[in-house]
């Protein structure tokens, strides 16, 4: 695991994102809310920027005639096909084999952060350490 | 298939042909420079019978921006796919485009439903699209708008621009006012013939006055996308059950945007009443699905994804992998890449064809 500073802090104040290369890789950095997310820049869908991808939440519903927007900021929706994804995760809300995606989310939680199979979009831990967001790769 | 699996790579080395690309006007009134001053005047005075064309106001609201990839607008304004230099930057260029067709969707006159304003819009818009895309850019194509409903204007205008090789199809909506096989549409086939360009049917917005289901209007964007397949479906089964191929032997049909997992479905039915329905269509010699596999082409995208990836490669093998065309609908939201889109396997000389040569050759491209 390698640590890459990004920018200064008051470069990435809530509500904004910037894109930078770490070795040789576009991610986007955000900060949702004073949340910071790092997303590699690539839809793993169909190979978009997903980083210029709306910031959005989730549509719920129980059923038909009812229907809620949950976790407002959380997804951020890919500018082709729209695909969600949890942007703390990279876990695609979208993916018709759904399944499939939840394994990989348990492997999350035991900490794998970069073996992440297609349809998950990669993930990069970011911290704010002296001012500075920093991106581990 | 025990073909192997090739695997994608990132960046785009093989050239393509991209059988769906979108030019879109900069202003609402780019057309106005091309029409004969008695049709601007009428354009300007009385405005036009389609008022939703792309990327105007749509009739179903479409998810992303209207429609579009998001991230196509152009920084110097204006709608998305107005701009060639972006159109270069994002499309031609990375995804290593050696020739793109177009597509041009936006006031065509196909839809139109003044006879003499759809011939005028049809004649702007073919001019429009050598002076503002082909003559600019030599990566890309036209495609002969015609106005469809009336069909000898729409022969005039083959005839008009036949001739030119810049444009390689004769371009109709598939959603016309009637089914495309009515014997009224047939002179359109015989220019076709005898100009030795296929016809390519891409669905067109306002579906010729008709609900776009045979059951009415859908509820839902999500429906509406998906309804481009029963509009094919109708067509070519129309086609070819009113003996159009039987009549016009060289005829070659390009179905875009419309999918292609259907096909061996609606020829197994077809060809299972065939038998027994022989007296009623007794102008056809062969069966329905012979028609099909030897007069239909077909745009991949939006390319189908099913969980098994195997499933699509049957269905391909049964098509022909000669027959499938790839196309990418830039810059609407559905795009696919052709580096990523395809999640099935190919062997090399398949994406080949699919790629490039089925193109090359269906179009006479060089
Ligand atoms: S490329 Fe991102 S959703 Fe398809």
């Amino acid at each position: 695991m390698s640590r890459h500073v990004v920018c200064p802090a008051a470069e990435l104040p809530p509500g904004a994102r910037k894109v930078v290369v770490v070795d040789g890789r576009e991610i986007g950095v955000f900060n949702v809310e004073g949340r910071l997310h790092a997303l590699l820049n690539r839809c793993p869908h169909g190979g978009a920027a997903i980083c210029s991808g709306v910031v959005t939440g989730l549509s719920q519903s129980s059923g038909p005639g009812d229907y809620r927007l949950e976790r407002r900021g959380e997804f951020l929706r890919c500018p082709w096909h729209g695909w969600e994804f949890d942007m703390a995760t990279g876990q695609s809300w979208c993916d018709p084999r759904r399944t499939r995606v939840r394994s990989f989310e348990v492997k999350l939680e035991a900490g794998s952060d970069l073996v992440m199979g297609p349809y998950v979009a990669e993930r990069y831990q970011v911290t704010v350490e002296d001012a500075y967001i920093v991106v581990d790769l | 298939m025990n073909a192997p699996f090739i695997e994608q790579k990132g960046r785009q080395t093989l050239a393509v042909v991209d059988c769906d690309i979108h030019p879109a006007h900069r202003t609402p009134g780019e057309l106005l420079p091309y029409l004969e001053p008695r049709w601007r005047e009428h354009y300007e005075t009385h405005g036009v019978h389609v008022r939703q064309a792309l990327p105007s106001a749509l009739m179903y609201p479409r998810m992303m921006a209207a429609g579009m990839r998001a991230d196509s607008l152009p920084e110097k304004g204006g709608p998305a796919g107005s701009d060639l230099d972006l159109l270069r930057r994002q499309h031609l260029d990375p995804v290593n485009v050696e020739f793109g067709l177009l597509m041009a969707l936006s006031k065509g006159g196909m839809e139109e439903r003044n006879p003499g304003l759809a011939a005028a819009l049809s004649r702007a818009t073919n001019d429009w699209q050598i002076d503002r895309w082909v003559r600019e850019e030599p990566r890309l194509r036209a495609g002969i708008v015609v106005p469809q409903e009336f069909p000898e204007a729409a022969v005039a205008e083959i005839e008009r621009c036949a001739g030119d090789r810049r444009y390689v199809q004769i371009m109709l909506s598939s959603r016309p006012s009637d089914p495309l096989g009515h014997r009224r549409y047939w002179p359109i086939y015989e220019a076709a013939e005898r100009a030795g360009l296929p016809i390519g049917l891409h669905p067109v917005g306002y579906n010729g006055g008709h609900p776009s289901t045979g059951s009415g209007w859908p509820t839902f964007y999500l429906q509406e996308h998906y309804v481009f397949v029963a509009c094919m479906e109708a067509l070519a089964s129309s086609l070819i059950v009113e003996g159009v191929f039987e009549r016009f032997p060289k005829l070659k049909v390009v179905l875009v945007e419309g999918g292609f997992g259907w096909a061996p479905a609606l020829a197994w039915r077809m060809d299972k009443h065939f038998e027994k329905f022989r007296k009623e269509v007794a102008h056809l010699r062969r069966r329905p699905s012979e028609y099909l596999r030897e007069h239909i082409w077909w745009t991949t995208q939006p390319i189908e994804e099913p969980a098994q990836a195997r499933h699509i490669v049957e269905i391909i093998d049964w098509i022909g992998w000669d027959r499938l065309l790839y196309s990418s609908d830039y810059p609407h939201w559905d795009y696919d890449n052709p580096s990523f889109a395809f999640k099935f396997p190919m062997t090399e000389a398949q994406r080949r064809m699919i790629f490039r040569d089925n193109a090359m050759a269906l179009y006479r491209l060089a």
